[in-house]
């Protein structure tokens, strides 16, 4: 019973849905992702009610036009990932690659992006503890200028795009794994699943940060 | 699952053809008969975990400040000269919940009777990802220790409450536990884990891997309830999740989600985990339903009272059950406006139950009743279940629930649900599926001392409770004696300590029929208990692969003293007598050639 996935099942005698296990499973783990994202939203919703003075106007700590450009590029890493699966279902091997290649590197950049977004706003005094939190301020580097927002916006800020972050390192290393079995031609026009059940996670990565973007940057 | 084992032929899973090493069998299978085999295991060792931490609280309310028997072997930090501690306490009470709610009851609900039952029941040869269900078990041990650990590490084990309400449990300075209460956090999310594994894996299974002819509405009230069950893990443990990692985050960090100092919500944390904590109750209590709907039928020799309305009521009690979390909260400083709608919700939730308990009366009602100890476990569950049920509403009242709130109604009340609903429903399951399971029957007559002495002494030691509770008995209290209106309850304490040994050591019973039902039992045929369901049809245990062809289902679970046949059962994969036209088999697929490999 170890070959789980081996090849696609002729389901059209049995009562089940008409879609291949892996497909479904994905699905229903993305429901569960769904709820992990919903209690740190919610979490934050409801804390940024009960102490707007913790928050910003946008744009005053964290840097927008930057967030909103690796935004366009996470974005673009959707369309290049939907090419990769268009690619193998015509049996385009090279297209599957180079596809799956340009997916790996700008979902690469946007964690580097990110982290180097982190780095700065730690060195601005924009951190998620108590104790430690003294927010200047975008570009702001004289002494003695006075902590804007609360550690609050510090803490949701990092809870909920850092969790962002991390699921989109795991679709990166996700999406390794599906380049090196393309490498060895493990996906054919008839059996692509692994292109598509990494796809079904990357492009629901992407609309979590479009959610996140919006919440956390823009409102 | 690959073509030819849909194709019936199943040339790679005869047990001559399979034949995996020692390691591969018992320890790394993804077979999920041994899976649930090595949960049953794991599931009952933490119980008995749990069992001897309850034992330590009941000596102390029983016997408060007297020296534990046996107590001088646990470290001074714990119990020095075999007296608890106060802090120690906090631990136990705190980990007895969280043992038994995590690691016995819930592996014991999905991780045993999920994996065992729902492909079997479904016809599937295993389940959708066998090594998704390899992980998740593999989880729960690891997760177990951890937990375990966090008892010898400095402080000692998390002492805020299985609900670990922030402040208390956000910062160490309050109850002198750091690293024990980041240990219970770790472990907890670690566990859910195996949670949302295990629930992937049943959702797909049960929606994609039915025999032809296994409809939605001839799917067998257990794997159902599994199946609802399934649900609310997949949606509500990630909630936990959620608040846990921002409550370590509070423990770590520094970040202040729930901590006071810092303007974090301690309320936050209640809304977090109750959200996720009223689904875990139905959690608790939908499989038990389900088992229990299965054995009373079967030995009932009648079809259930009902079967649509049990799944539609099982389908409505977890709709409702994302709405009443509040009900938990009406002394917390919420808002009472949200407060009445939240009893509102509350309240309705008793309309299904009540069906489904009407329902196993209707079943039980005028039926050739065999009083075998399944059924007796069976019926102890649904009138235990009323009592259990009835006790809620007094807490789903906002007025009345002001009153009570967090003394030891509350106590008696979820064990009434907890041990008198869920234990004794899993006992049912675990003497009704032990000869599926293990090949061998329990050994009756003890099963039967087992029951009558569990059902005594179990009402002997938590009816009482809901005495202690009117009179003010607060839940979680280390000494009551030092309030001087408690004091005149300290007699009725001892009553029920006296009592909830002997429960516990009754137990004993049922260890020894299990473990001596392994090598001396009776051996079992098929269908020991001439039930209907498609498991019962196979070898005991089944092989690797369960079905020698995949079968066909022609009718539903529940057709007893059926008058087209001459035995007074007739199974799910008996054709009817004339083929096709039967009105028995409507909604069958016609069942085609099996297209070949």
């Amino acid at each position: 019973m170890n070959h789980a996935a081996t090849a696609p099942v002729d389901r059209s005698y049995m009562p089940g849905m008409k879609v291949d296990n892996l497909k479904l499973g994905m699905w229903v783990f993305l429901l569960s992702e769904v709820m992990f994202f919903t209690a740190l939203i919610g979490s934050y919703i409801i804390l940024r009610y009960a102490h707007p003075d913790h928050w910003t106007e946008p744009g005053v700590i964290l840097n927008v036009p930057l967030t909103a450009l690796n935004t366009f590029f996470l974005i673009c890493s959707s369309v290049t990932m939907v090419k990769a699966f268009a690619a193998i279902q015509q049996g385009n091997q090279k297209g599957l690659k180079l596809w799956l290649l340009a997916t790996i590197l700008i979902g690469t950049l946007f964690v580097g992006i990110q982290v180097y977004e982190y780095n700065i706003l730690g060195s601005e005094g924009f951190v998620p503890a108590v104790e430690n939190y003294h927010a200047v301020g975008r570009g702001h580097h004289e002494a003695g200028a006075p902590s804007l927002g609360g550690p609050l916006y510090g803490a949701t800020f990092y809870s909920m795009t850092g969790f962002h972050g991390a699921h989109v390192s795991l679709g990166v290393l996700a999406l390794w794994f599906v380049f090196i079995k393309a490498m060895r031609g493990g996906y054919t026009k008839e059996d692509n699943r692994g292109v598509e059940i990494v796809g079904l996670y990357w492009h629901f990565v992407d609309l979590v940060w479009i959610i996140l973007f919006t919440i956390v940057y823009l409102i | 699952m690959t073509t030819n084992t849909i194709a019936g032929t199943h040339t790679g899973h005869t047990e001559e053809h399979h034949n995996p090493g020692f390691i591969k069998t018992y320890l790394f299978s993804t077979d999920h008969k041994m899976i649930a085999r090595q949960f049953l295991f794991v599931s009952l060792f933490f119980l008995l975990v749990g069992g001897i931490l309850a034992g330590m609280v009941r000596w102390q309310l029983g016997f408060p400040g007297e020296p534990m028997p046996g107590g001088n072997l646990l470290p001074d930090t714990m119990a020095p000269g075999g007296i608890i501690l106060p802090e120690f306490y906090n631990s136990l009470v705190t980990m007895h919940a969280t043992f038994m709610v995590f690691f016995a009851l819930m592996p014991m609900l999905a991780g045993v009777f999920g994996n065992l039952l729902i492909p079997l029941q479904i016809g599937a040869d295993d389940m959708a990802f066998p090594r998704l269900n390899m992980l998740s078990f593999w989880i729960t041990p690891v997760a177990g220790i951890v937990m375990l650990s966090s008892f010898f590490v400095e402080g000692g084990a998390a002492g805020a409450g299985w609900t670990s309400y922030a402040p208390l449990s956000a910062s160490g300075e309050w109850t002198g536990v750091y690293l024990g209460q980041q240990l219970w956090l770790i472990s907890l999310i670690i566990v859910g884990f195996s949670s949302i594994t295990g629930a992937i894996n049943y959702v797909s299974t049960v929606i994609n891997m039915r025999a032809p002819g296994m409809t939605w509405f001839r799917i067998p009230l257990a794997t159902w309830s599994l199946f609802i069950t399934a649900w609310l893990l997949l949606l509500a443990v990630p909630i936990l999740t959620g608040g846990l990692i921002l409550l370590l985050f509070d423990q770590t960090i520094g970040t202040a989600f729930f901590r006071t100092e810092g303007s974090g919500e301690p309320l936050l944390w209640q809304h977090i985990f109750w959200f996720f904590g009223h689904p875990e109750v139905y959690i608790l209590i939908l499989p038990a339903m389900g088992l229990v709907s299965d054995i009373i039928p079967c030995r009932s020799r009648k079809p259930i009272f009902g079967y649509h309305s049990m799944v539609l009521a099982l389908v409505t009690i977890a709709f409702l059950g994302w709405v009443v979390w509040g009900h938990h909260m009406f002394q917390s400083g919420m808002n009472p406006m949200l407060g009445m709608s939240f009893m509102v919700t509350t309240v309705l939730i008793a309309v299904p139950s009540a069906i489904k308990t009407f329902n196993w009366l209707g079943t039980l009602w005028r039926g050739d009743i065999h009083f075998d100890t399944p059924l007796l476990h069976a019926v102890a569950f649904v009138s235990l279940f009323i009592i259990g049920g009835l006790s809620g509403i007094f807490m789903a009242s906002a007025p009345v629930d002001i009153y009570i709130h967090d003394t030891y109604f509350i106590v008696a009340h979820l064990h009434y649900v907890l041990v008198g609903g869920t234990l004794f429903g899993i006992f049912a399951g675990i003497t009704f599926w032990y000869p599926k399971m293990f090949g061998r029957m329990m050994h009756e007559g003890l099963g039967k001392i087992h029951w009558i002495l569990s059902f005594i002494f179990y009402n002997l030691t938590f009816f009482p409770m809901h005495n202690l509770g009117v009179q003010g008995m607060m839940r979680r209290i280390y000494d009551p004696n030092q309030y001087e209106f408690l004091q005149a309850l300290q007699p009725m304490n001892t009553f029920i300590s006296y009592n909830m040994f002997i429960f516990a050591g009754v137990q004993v019973i049922f260890a020894f029929n299990f473990l001596w039902s392994l090598k001396k039992g009776k051996k079992a045929d098929n269908n020991p208990w001439k039930s209907n369901t498609l498991e019962w049809t196979v070898p005991s245990p089944p092989p690797h692969g369960n079905f020698p062809e995949i079968p066909m289902v022609y009718r539903g679970p529940y057709e007893y003293s059926h008058p087209d046949t001459e035995e007074d059962f007739y199974p799910q994969d008996v054709p009817p007598p004339t083929s096709g036209s039967e009105g028995y088999s409507f909604g069958a697929p016609t069942p085609e050639p099996v297209p070949g490999d």
